[in-house]
């Protein structure tokens, strides 16, 4: 079971949060500008590191409100945890 | 040696001392044609199907642990061909084809149990959409049938048909052809079969990177060593994003866990696969009596080979609601295996731009059904350097051109299919 802290309401069990995938994948600002190949850079391809992912949750049974969260995906260890717009936390070593 | 009765009644008489090997354990040689990536299901029925279709011998299986030892002898074993669209239903179809006939020729018994395999359905939208995969499989030749409620209490007297849970049973979508095997078995009868043909299964053989020479893979770098290759073909399953970034191929793939859990072992009390329709949860029960159960995977992207308590948790639920007789039934063992999914929850077996360099990979809660037929046309793939007729749309450039395979309908999200 992960505890994941909301930067809204606090630490809370894992069961309350839904995963939103891969964090800073921004929306393209001109779709059609896009070649097929680009296109499913954004749509498809993942980073899905062996270590540390950056990625969304949404806190669905709590506040509803998303942020991101860096994760071991081994140990599945939270590193950082911070709000949307925020920059990312200088990777641990 | 065959195995037979008669090879089992000899060796009874002596003791059970004369056995050989099943499969060599050579060391790893300079160089080969083809080299084999990843020693689960996949990659021994490739090494298996280059050397009896294709001529193909002089072959590697590098595994970096033991055969096996991966998802292929981590999976619930559920083995059918219930697909909608055209391009998985009929490699599916050949793949359950090649099942029932895979003890014979392997000559070694896979235990594959064509026990049928149902799908339940709680609504009335979920039995129009059932009716319609349903037909769908017929018009591609493939057996399905519809059983109402009444013909389910029937068939399996333990499961509660009746209006009391919260999702009454409505009927079930049944694939009789569909069942389970055993899935050790089903790895070294491979490994035992390909060795016999000539192709080296080198086990405690970790793949840490290749060597290039311009646009072609010349030699594979391993925890033995380097070894050269004319051919590459990977089937490292939860890896393959890792092993394809080493030669620099991003992947539309995201690794997930997912778990399955066994219980103490019952006197026999189901004879059939059985998914329930209202959340996620499948059973059967094993040989030695176990109820093989899963359900979810745990929703969020993880290379751990174990799962966490509350999709369990949830699985169990769903089960208690089919089968309120479990209730005080004791748990045995629970593990997790670490599964390449997909964006369209279909499998990659294909070139890639790396001229010698062949995937297969991409086969999320799946691919223990498709491992024959995953070897043999990626066998074909490889020896050909072109697609089987099979997987022909099982590509990886689909994700450019728009052609993705999303049976479920379900959308670009790894953790939804
Ligand atoms: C809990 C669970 C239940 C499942 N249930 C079903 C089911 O009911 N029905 C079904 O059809 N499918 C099911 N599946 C999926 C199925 O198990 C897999 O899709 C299938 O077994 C994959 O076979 P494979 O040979 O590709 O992979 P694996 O058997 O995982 O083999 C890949 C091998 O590659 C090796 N490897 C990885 N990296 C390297 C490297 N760098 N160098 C050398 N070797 C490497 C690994 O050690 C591993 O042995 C389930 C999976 C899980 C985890
Ligand atoms: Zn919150």
């Amino acid at each position: 079971m992960l505890r994941i802290g909301c930067p809204w309401c606090g630490e809370r069990e894992e069961i309350e949060f839904s995963y939103g995938g891969q964090a800073h994948l921004a929306y393209p600002q001109d779709p059609h500008a896009l070649t097929d190949e680009q296109w499913a850079q954004y749509l498809f391809m993942r980073d899905n590191p062996k270590g540390l992912l950056r990625e969304r949750w949404v806190h669905s049974h709590g506040c509803r409100r998303w942020f991101n969260v860096e994760r071991h995906t081994v140990t599945h260890e939270i590193t950082a945890i911070y709000k949307p717009g925020e920059p990312p936390p200088a990777r641990r070593a | 040696m065959r195995y037979s009765i008669f090879s089992l009644v000899r060796q009874a008489f002596a003791g059970h001392r004369g056995w050989d090997e099943a499969w060599r354990t050579p060391e790893p040689k300079k160089q080969y044609d083809v080299v084999i990536v990843g020693g689960g299901g996949h990659g021994l029925a490739t090494a298996y199907y280059l050397a009896k279709n294709h001529g193909v011998s002089n072959v590697a299986v590098l595994e970096k642990g033991y055969i096996g030892g991966g998802n292929t002898g981590r999976n619930t074993t559920i083995v059918r061909s219930n697909y909608m669209l055209d391009d998985n239903a009929h490699f599916y179809e050949w793949s359950l084809k090649l099942w029932h006939q895979l003890s014979t020729d392997l000559n070694y018994n896979t235990m594959f149990s064509p026990r049928g395999v149902l799908n339940l359905a709680h609504t009335e939208g979920q039995r129009d959409q059932y009716f319609r995969r349903g037909n769908r499989m017929l018009l591609n030749g493939i057996d399905a049938e519809w059983m109402t409620r009444e013909d389910i209490a029937r068939f399996i007297p333990h499961l509660d048909c009746s209006d009391n849970p919260r999702f009454p049973i409505l009927g079930g979508l049944m694939q009789r052809r569909g069942g389970t095997a055993r899935h050790d078995a089903v790895a070294w009868g491979y490994a035992r079969a390909a060795s016999a043909l000539g192709v080296d299964i080198i086990q405690n053989c970790e793949v840490q990177g290749f060597a290039r020479e311009g646009n072609r893979v010349v030699a594979v770098e391993t925890s033995r060593g380097r070894i050269g290759a004319g051919k590459v073909g990977i089937a490292v399953a939860g890896n393959s994003g890792r092993v394809a970034g080493m030669v620099g191929l991003k992947l539309p793939i995201e690794t997930h866990v997912l778990q399955a859990f066994v219980s103490e072992p019952l006197k026999p009390m189901l004879d059939t696969v059985v998914t329930y329709g209202a959340g996620h949860f499948y059973m059967s029960q094993s040989d030695k009596g176990e109820l093989v159960m899963g359900g979810d995977l745990d929703f969020y992207p993880s290379y751990a080979q174990k799962g966490n308590i509350p999709i369990l948790e949830e699985a169990v639920a769903a089960g208690l609601q089919m089968f309120p007789i479990l209730s005080r039934v004791r748990m045995m063992r629970h593990w997790g295996g670490v599964m390449d999914m997909t964006l369209d929850g279909s499998p990659i077996i294909a070139k890639t731009p790396i001229d010698n360099f062949y995937l297969n990979g991409g086969w999320c809660y799946g691919g223990f059904k498709a491992t024959p037929a995953s070897g043999w046309v990626f066998a074909h793939t490889i020896a050909h350097d072109a697609p089987h007729e099979l997987n022909r749309a099982h590509t990886l450039e689909r994700f450019e051109t728009g052609h993705v395979i999303d049976d479920k309908g379900a959308g670009p999200v790894a953790q939804w299919h």
